[in-house]
């Protein structure tokens, strides 16, 4: 058989093998280099997701139908208080609702702002979260909505109980998602109880952000919740990021050592959406004062 | 039915392929072993004709586009560790269970130090020691590809 006569022990010759570990190896460091200086990749990357996806899908969906079956069979009286929960979250909500409009009106009254009239953000799209890359090196989400459905790069991604990344890179059906704590990433976030602005940092654990530029004597304490401040071109402001965690100052160093968790469960949210927000509306991202 | 060398390479590496980029808890993903790794250094010691410098590049930028990182990083790392692989087998091949352990560590320690530097390079995260942990944990799977190996220089015979 002519295969088992190419994988026969023969001894590659040292000369051709080198040879061709020298070209594969010239052509990654040519990749490598295109990939970096420029963006005559992205079209390539852009159809290579696309090609990706099939199989994210099928790696995802063991777990998908796992969840499908526990939820299939969860017991009806689980359903049953699950909705009634929900009725009561609803009124409550309504009830809101109605008071927020009202309150609406008045500060429309007060401020003359028709822009204060409704909230920075215009539209969302929920997501499901299908692929996830969760180690110390890279907080990634790969989430079943792309270009084809309008999702732009850099673009808030938002889950329940507040922000949880931005779009990175936009697959025609796909999107890679980083989250916050991705060591890579920055927000810059505003605490809430002082109004100090600064930025937070991913740590590469889940959920777990630090706070790495507040001067020894800031007042931050333990349980400060951490909002976007509006900064840097990105996220609007005034959505909920953190919660301050941990609070150490060393006498030694010039800076507190400030830890905080996320809000919006990192490991846990299977759900999430990307926001559109109103550019003329106050809360929305100062644009970056440096052009790209 | 028994399947060509060919076959089976594809197969298993793209099995190890699987495991490897296989969405998993973030504790597990960490002490996870580089599958693919093993599956070319397997193959390239086995088989260097057949799987070697191209394979260990082809999977390697497999791996680049999978995970969304900078085209060639994988590539490289995989294709150098491929490359060693291949021009030793004849000797590695002959060695005991626990010298070529030894080698796979090696080699797994190659690929990371490619890695890492390219990461640093380009101004990604290099991330803390615990990304050398693959450099423990694969040398721990290799011994059970020794039935394996035993049985493919049965099939060649």
């Amino acid at each position: 058989m002519s295969n088992a006569a190419a994988s026969r022990n023969i001894p590659t010759r040292g000369a051709a093998a080198g040879l061709r570990f020298f070209g594969y190896a010239l052509l990654a460091l040519a990749l490598m280099w295109i990939d970096q200086r420029g963006g005559w990749l992205d079209s390539v990357r852009f159809a290579l997701q696309a090609a990706a996806y099939p199989l994210q899908m099928a790696l995802a969906s063991p777990a998908a139908a796992w969840q499908w079956t526990r939820a299939t069979f969860e017991q009806r009286e689980a359903l049953q208080s699950e909705n009634a929960a929900l009725r009561a979250r609803i009124r409550e909500l309504e009830l809101l609702a109605l008071r927020r409009a009202d309150l609406e009106r008045e500060n429309r009254e007060l401020r003359n702002l028709r822009l204060a009239a409704a909230d920075v953000a215009s539209q969302w799209l929920t997501t499901r979260v299908i692929a996830e890359d969760l180690n110390r090196l890279r907080q990634r989400y790969t989430v079943d909505r792309g270009a084809m459905h309008g999702v732009r790069k850099g673009q808030a991604v938002i889950a329940g109980a507040g922000l949880i990344g931005q779009a990175l890179r936009v697959g025609p059906w796909s999107t890679e998602v980083i989250l916050l704590s991705d060591p890579e990433h920055a927000v810059p976030v505003q605490i809430v109880r002082t109004g100090q602005r600064t930025l937070a940092l991913g740590t590469g654990r889940e959920g777990e952000l630090t706070l790495p530029l507040l001067p020894l004597q800031t007042d931050v304490r333990e349980g400060d919740l951490l909002v976007t401040s509006g900064l840097g071109g990105v996220f609007p402001a005034g959505y909920p990021v953190a919660t301050v965690s941990r609070v150490r100052r060393d006498g030694g160093s010039p800076l507190a050592q400030v830890e905080a968790r996320s809000t919006a469960k990192i490991d846990r949210d299977r759900v999430v959406a990307f926001l559109w927000f109103k550019p003329a509306h106050p809360a929305a991202p100062a644009p970056a004062l440096t052009p790209r | 039915m028994i399947l060509t060398v060919r076959k089976r390479l594809a197969l298993t590496t793209l099995a190890a392929f699987v495991l490897q980029v296989l969405p998993l808890p973030s504790w597990l993903a960490t002490i996870r072993p580089p599958f693919a790794v093993i599956a070319v250094i397997f193959w390239s010691l086995i088989a260097p004709r057949v799987g070697g410098v191209g394979l260990g590049f082809l999977v390697g930028l497999a791996l680049d586009v999978y995970r969304g990182v900078i085209f060639g990083q994988h590539a490289l790392a995989l294709a150098f560790v491929a490359y060693i692989t291949a021009r030793q087998h004849l000797i590695v091949r002959n060695k005991t269970m626990f010298e070529q352990t030894l080698f796979v560590a090696l080699m797994v320690v190659a690929y990371e130090t490619l890695t890492w530097s390219i990461d640093g390079f380009t101004g990604h995260a290099t991330g803390g020691w615990m990304r050398w942990l693959p450099v423990l944990v694969a040398p721990l799977l290799w011994p059970l590809t020794a039935s394996w190996q035993a049985h493919e220089n049965r099939a060649r015979r």
